[in-house]
């Protein structure tokens, strides 16, 4: 009987030590598959293309994009993406990378909304090359988006009622997936936004080349796909939705040291 | 009550209605802002997919961890939910329930990559959970399932357990992460039954 009792307790403690090491193989292949990707990012050619989009004069007043304001004074680009989104007075909104370019475009250039966002979702998008060659002017810099005025501060509430807000046919929020530490949708892995590294993990990488779309996704595209997969209809590209959820993923990552552009599956 | 610790206590009270009202301008506002941020959405779509039912609204004001109150309420709505297949199965075919819970399709609408016109629906049961043990590529955002009909038997409590839990996973657990199949429609009672067969048959891969 005690004998038996053994038996049953040695089994109980086996298993979860089982499964453990499992998940512990898995991780490691996906570590190896995350160091093959690193040996050359297609992104680069991106940058390029957005660093050429940024010095040519386009549009109706046939000027470039070098005095657009990003935050930190006109045409100062270092370390302007990791401080995004912020507000700004000449909009009088809360601003990300994306909606800030659409609007240097219009004014700046005299580009309509339409012509500054063709093809936005699409690879070789201009929007693409522009967000791909700003943020690579973070690389180094810490996320650090600044808390000052009341439309930041209300921007980041705003985006963490959006992140736990259940809705759709499937039930889903995006703290559905990615408010636990560990965790998988099938072997892909998800970072938990609930705690400041693995939130650093991943926003420190986007934009991002996703070999699978063969294109670098933005952070407007990345969230308004996980809307799309939670079975939403499609958000409107520059929404304050989208600018809310990252107000509060770029808060959850403060102090991540920028590495964008990423590669990712 | 003396007159300092009357100031006290109203001040207090004044402090907790300003936080209640804070949060509640802030609710007010994200729900502004998600009804601008989709103006493509069609009516049809606003009140099928981004307005939240009693369950999903509670749900999202306690973070999933609702108080006893809330969730005895949530548990009390989300029983009277349950509809069965017409001829009273609540076991299927295990090789249906298979398919089903490997497709991970339908249901995308919008203009950017919308599914085929009648593309299947499907459980998509591995994305969260180990099923057979032949499938490495299992999510682990719910617990493994592997032997699930070995655990649980073929008694018909654990037949209708099984059966319901896939309808109404808040049934059973109030704010449960897992979509509520049956309720919402998105797998009907007769694909609920395969899936059921696929976890409990002795025959399934998931009980190999």
């Amino acid at each position: 009987m005690i004998r038996l009792a053994c038996v049953a307790l040695a089994l109980a403690l086996c298993i979860p030590a089982l499964s453990a090491s499992e998940d512990g193989h898995i991780a490691s292949e996906l570590q190896k598959y995350r160091k093959m990707l690193q040996d050359g990012n297609p992104a680069d050619l991106m940058e390029m293309r957005g660093e050429e989009l940024w010095t040519m004069p386009r549009g109706a007043k046939n000027a470039t994009l070098e005095q657009c304001d990003l935050g930190l004074g006109a045409g100062k680009l270092e370390g302007a993406y990791a401080r995004l989104p912020r507000y700004f007075a000449d909009t009088d909104r809360v601003q990300d990378a994306e909606s800030r370019l659409a609007h240097c475009m219009a004014t700046l250039q005299g580009l309509s909304e339409q012509q500054a966002t063709r093809n936005w979702y699409k690879p070789n998008s201009d929007m693409e090359a522009l967000v791909t060659y700003v943020a690579a002017q973070s690389k180094g810099k810490p996320i650090a988006i600044p808390l000052v005025h009341g439309k930041e501060k209300e921007m980041v509430g705003v985006g963490e009622e959006i992140f736990f807000r259940r809705a759709g046919p499937l039930d889903f929020s995006c703290a559905t997936c990615h408010s636990q530490p560990g965790r998988r949708i099938r072997l892909q892995e998800l970072p938990n936004f609930g705690d400041n590294k693995s939130a650093q993990s991943s926003m420190i990488t986007w934009p991002a080349y996703r070999v699978s779309q063969s294109a670098v996704w933005t952070m407007e595209r990345r969230l308004i796909d996980c809307l799309r997969q939670m079975r939403y209809p499609d958000a409107d590209y520059l929404s304050d939705a989208v600018i809310a959820l990252q107000s509060y993923l770029q808060q959850q990552a403060r102090g991540g040291v920028m590495e964008a552009p990423g590669i990712k599956r | 009550m003396r007159p300092k610790l009357r100031h006290i206590a109203a001040m207090i009270f004044a402090g907790l209605c300003t936080a209640a009202s804070a949060g509640d301008a802030l609710h007010a506002r994200t729900e502004a802002v998600v009804r601008q941020s989709f103006s493509g959405a069609s009516t049809e779509e606003w009140n099928e997919r981004l307005r939240q039912d009693e369950a999903q609204a509670l749900c999202s004001r306690y973070r999933n961890h609702a108080p006893p109150d809330v969730a005895k309420r949530i548990l009390e709505t989300q029983q009277e939910s349950f509809r069965y297949p017409e001829d009273g199965k609540l076991m299927g075919s295990w090789k249906e329930g298979e398919k089903l819970a490997s497709v991970g399709t339908g249901g995308h609408i919008g203009n950017i990559q919308p599914d085929r016109p009648g593309t299947r629906k499907g459980g998509n049961c591995y994305a969260c959970h180990a099923l057979a043990k032949k499938e490495i590529a299992a999510g682990n955002l719910g617990p493994s399932l592997t032997g699930f009909g070995k655990l649980r038997g073929l008694s018909p409590e654990s037949i209708k357990y099984t059966y319901e839990k896939i309808y109404n996973a808040q049934a059973f657990y109030p704010c449960s992460m897992m979509p509520r199949f049956g309720h919402n429609g998105w797998l009907t009672p007769k694909e609920i039954a395969d899936a059921v067969a696929f976890l409990l048959d002795p025959e399934s891969p998931v009980n190999q």
